[in-house]
């Protein structure tokens, strides 16, 4: 009996140390496109329901960029975000404006990663995942995995 | 026999969202002759713009801010680094073929790095430039 609660701990814990986050079987295509052509598809479980409604609210100026979308996707684009979004508790505030980077649970992730990385030319910004996670387009976020040789582990 | 008339409409309804660069930037240039006798698209015009420098933007002040040099090779965005897969047509055949995301992506990057929309002249030069560079 031991064994099997140990088991299912197990099975749960792992997914959580792989660090995966692949996009939601449902992601509509709309968000790539829309969303995924500037920067990483980024997975919705890394902002609250409400971080990503003020995220979509503003979507004239984007971070300095008008990323507005027709109505229509603007729904579908909402509706799959609210559906898929993280718990506020856990990701900690995200600032105004709403920024993955600023969550308490992105920084606490990134603890080690000296500040002077985050300039690096290689790295450019905090929004550009993939420069440390090769993976990332495919959910991978796991820290074994990492491009830049100062940061493996 | 009924089969056949509606296959043929399925085909063409299929067929007719994918367009050829050369049919994307005829649009465009028929278009720009509307409001300009005689126009005619120019690739060198469109290398033009593609490589001028408009006061607008300073994180991205051309084109080639985003897209290098050159339009056959992979860029990368000004500001999240994302990689950009080449404009032209002979590096990327998916290029210029939805005209829908042809005019999008004329709309949302003139007015960010030009500073307005650019014109249906400008878009049939460019559209010339990217499918004509090798």
């Amino acid at each position: 009996m031991k064994h099997i609660a140990l088991t299912l701990l197990l099975a749960a814990a792992l997914p959580a140390l792989a660090d995966r986050l692949p996009l939601p079987a449902d992601t509509p295509a709309s968000y790539q496109a829309e969303c995924g052509n500037c920067h990483l598809a980024y997975p919705p479980a890394l902002l609250s329901a409400g971080d990503w409604q003020r995220v979509m609210a503003g979507l004239n100026d984007h971070f300095a960029t008008d990323a507005a979308v027709d109505a229509k996707k603007w729904q579908e684009i909402t509706a799959f975000l609210e559906r898929h979004a993280g718990n506020a508790g856990k990701l900690g505030s995200a600032g105004d404006p709403p920024r993955i980077s600023t969550t308490a649970r992105f920084v606490r992730k990134h603890r080690e990663v000296p500040a002077k990385l985050w300039h690096d030319p290689r790295v450019k910004t905090a929004a550009n995942c993939e420069s440390c996670h090769r993976g990332a387009a495919d959910g991978n976020y796991s820290e074994h995995d990492i491009a830049i040789r100062e940061l493996k582990r | 026999m009924r089969v056949l008339p509606v296959l043929c409409l399925l085909l063409a309804s299929v067929t007719a969202h994918a367009e050829t660069a050369q049919q994307i930037g005829h649009t465009y240039a028929t278009e720009a002759a509307a409001g300009q006798a005689g126009f005619m698209p120019s690739a060198k015009r469109g290398e033009t713009l593609f490589r001028q420098r408009f006061a607008h933007n300073d994180k991205m002040p051309a084109c080639t801010s985003c897209h290098t040099d050159s339009p056959l090779n992979a860029g990368q965005h000004a500001v999240t680094g994302k990689t950009i897969r080449p404009l032209a047509v002979a590096a990327n055949p998916e290029r210029f073929v939805d005209p829908a995301k042809v005019e999008k992506w004329f709309g949302r990057n003139c007015k960010e790095v030009v500073g307005r929309a650019c014109t249906p002249a400008e878009k049939a030069d460019f559209v010339a430039f990217m499918s004509e560079v090798r």
